[in-house]
């Protein structure tokens, strides 16, 4: 009896039912998928670091005989060859990438606080816009878009490239599902404390929603360091990374493999981000207990 | 204590009443000062550009000239005379088809069995799965598909001895579609896919425990019992975003297979509202288009919605 009892606790202090041979079960299908998705990116780090004489020979190598990173070097001298210097641009991205994903994130975790937990007159018609604007895409909206940057005179001002991306609804919308879970007797308690809306959220809700958080955080990330200058500003002084890249991405002798060598570049600081973020969504899982 | 606090408000004077009113005001004004930051973004960047956009479909609008209001005349050309859009619905079904359910459960599946593993593996396998939709890498996929002897495919194909000519996997007809599903498969597990992740590290330990103690045994109960009734709002988030991300495919396809595909194989509703808004500039079209499909995307949501709830509760 004592012995049950003692399993059941050990049971109680893992999860039900794990055995090894299990997890190293799953542990195969995982590599067996993660490989064949990761092939295509595997490839394309092949290809930047392939001489141009190799991208060419028959049968295709799934390795480079002779690695150089002569690709890179090319996209780098594309790069510098403009007027503009090459930490122009450097510095241009992040300053859009770290102000449009602090912003985004700030204003999305306090609105959708609000719209999770509070009833008040507006907010089912709110929450429902929200869900409209994700689904509703229609090509022209890019056109009274622009239309409405023209009116605020932001043609060619450097805040165009971060204005329209702060308000985003997906990120509104995952941290609005992931906020409805807190437990209402939560933020009644708090209420009860006499604590103000702006602190429940911040120091009592926000705390616990690090997996959303960090999620919205590399979602953020990666959007805006993707954001071109295309059509709203045009001088060469403001153009981001991902603009320029591109271009030097077209030009050049070998192509393919400067193609490849630029993916690459844009690929890592989003990586970097990944990983830190997902880290402290791993981690949130020792501390949690909090709730309820 | 909230007993107390209801048997009170019984008891309430109008003047108390009124007190109360003001107390609600006041918590109702937190409410909306805590959501004008994102709002005011919000409306001036999306709302408003949305609701200009929404009586375009009624018009014909060349972006030189001012819109002409002409009825439903664009609804009538679209569904009776088009013949080519009735063909991008057809392989926008299918489409959807495929990659919708098929990459919705892999998102689940997947996020699951990582959350499985050993807090290092989870963080280097969420990120190989993650990866495909950040990388933008449609080069390496025209190479790995190309159509001459030196595309990973075919010289593969050709090594094994299982055809002897190189297949024009992108401009043959017969494949077009199919090779468009399979790289948008590829990059598909995206936004749901992550949200799922985060998901699975809210569940609070204490559930998993009880369930130990109430006799959940094997890891199959577990997701049934106690992940999947907890995980609704992430698994509504990603249904939202598979729908949108199978439905509004067309970049894929023309980054891939061309602008045109052959014989508009892989000639999407998305692609279809491209032609018609960037290539002739007739826009008014295009907004009819997109409303179309707004219009199938938004009855799929609510669909998947009372699925959902109903299976929740």
């Amino acid at each position: 009896m004592a012995q049950v009892n003692t399993e059941k606790l050990k049971a109680s202090n893992k999860q039900a039912g794990r055995k090894i041979g299990g997890t190293i079960a799953i542990f195969l299908v995982l590599l067996i998928v993660g490989l064949f998705m990761l092939l295509p990116i595997y490839l394309t780090i092949i290809m930047s670091i392939k001489p141009v004489e190799e991208l060419f020979i028959f049968p295709p190598k799934l390795y480079a005989m002779r690695p150089t990173l002569n690709n890179f070097g090319d996209m780098f001298d594309a790069l510098n060859s403009n007027r503009v210097p090459f930490s122009r641009y450097v510095f241009n991205s992040i300053a859009v990438t770290v102000s449009v994903t602090v912003l985004q994130c700030i204003f999305a975790s306090m609105a959708a606080f609000v719209l999770a937990k509070c009833k008040f007159p507006g907010s089912k018609a709110i929450n429902s816009i929200i869900v409209i604007a994700l689904l509703y895409q229609s090509n022209v909206i890019y056109i009274m878009q622009y239309i409405v940057m023209a009116k605020l005179g932001l043609i060619d001002n450097p805040l165009a490239l971060i204005l329209p991306s702060i308000a985003s609804p997906m990120g509104l919308f995952l941290m609005r599902q992931s906020i409805g879970q807190v437990p209402d007797a939560m933020i009644e308690a708090a209420k009860v404390d006499g604590a103000g809306l702006f602190r429940i959220c911040w120091q009592i809700v926000m705390p616990n929603q690090k997996p959303a958080l960090m999620t919205l955080i590399i979602f953020a990330f990666q959007a805006a360091w993707n954001i071109q200058t295309g059509t709203v500003v045009f001088q060469e002084q403001y153009k981001t990374l991902p603009t320029v890249v591109t271009q030097a991405a077209s030009s050049g002798l070998a192509r393919a493999g400067v193609a490849m060598a630029a993916a690459v570049f844009m690929l890592l600081p989003p990586i970097i981000v990944f990983m830190l973020a997902q880290r402290q969504v791993i981690e949130t899982m020792a501390h949690s207990g909090i709730k309820d | 204590m909230a007993h107390i606090d209801a048997e009170n408000i019984g008891k309430k004077s109008k003047q108390e009443e009124r007190r109360l009113m003001w107390l609600s005001f006041r918590q109702n004004k937190a409410c909306y000062l805590m959501l004008a930051p994102f709002m005011i973004f919000f409306i001036i960047f999306t709302v408003i550009p949305v609701v200009m956009s929404l009586p375009m479909g009624f018009t014909d609008f060349n972006m030189a000239q001012a819109p002409k209001f002409i009825g439903l005349s664009n609804y009538t050309t679209l569904f009776l005379a088009d013949k080519i859009f009735v063909k991008s619905i057809r392989v926008t079904i299918v489409f959807a088809l495929f990659t919708g359910p098929f990459s919705y459960v892999m998102c689940f599946l997947l996020a699951w069995l990582i959350n499985e593993l050993h807090p290092k593996l989870k963080t280097i396998f969420t990120l190989i799965f993650y990866a495909p939709s950040m990388a933008n890498v449609y080069t390496v996929w025209q190479l790995i598909f190309s159509g001459d002897m030196n595309g990973y495919i075919n010289s593969f194909l050709i090594n094994l001895g299982l055809i002897n000519s190189p297949i024009q996997w992108l401009t043959d007809g017969n494949y077009v579609l199919g090779v468009t599903i399979v790289v948008q498969l590829w990059i598909s597990l995206g936004a749901g896919f992550l949200a799922l992740r985060a998901g699975f590290q809210n569940i609070d330990r204490s559930m998993y425990e009880a369930g130990a103690i109430e006799g959940i045994k094997t890891r199959w109960q577990e997701l049934i019992y106690i992940v999947i009734p907890s995980m609704g709002p992430q698994l509504m988030f990603a249904a939202v975003m598979q729908i949108v991300s199978s439905f509004t495919a067309g970049t894929v396809a023309q980054n891939l297979v061309g602008f045109p595909s052959t014989d508009y194989k892989a000639h999407t509703i998305m692609t279809h509202a491209y032609d018609y808004g960037w290539v002739r500039y007739e826009m008014g079209y295009a907004s009819a288009i997109c409303m179309v499909l707004f219009v199938a995307m938004y009855l799929c949501n609510k669909l998947i919605s009372k699925v959902l709830s109903k299976y929740m509760d």
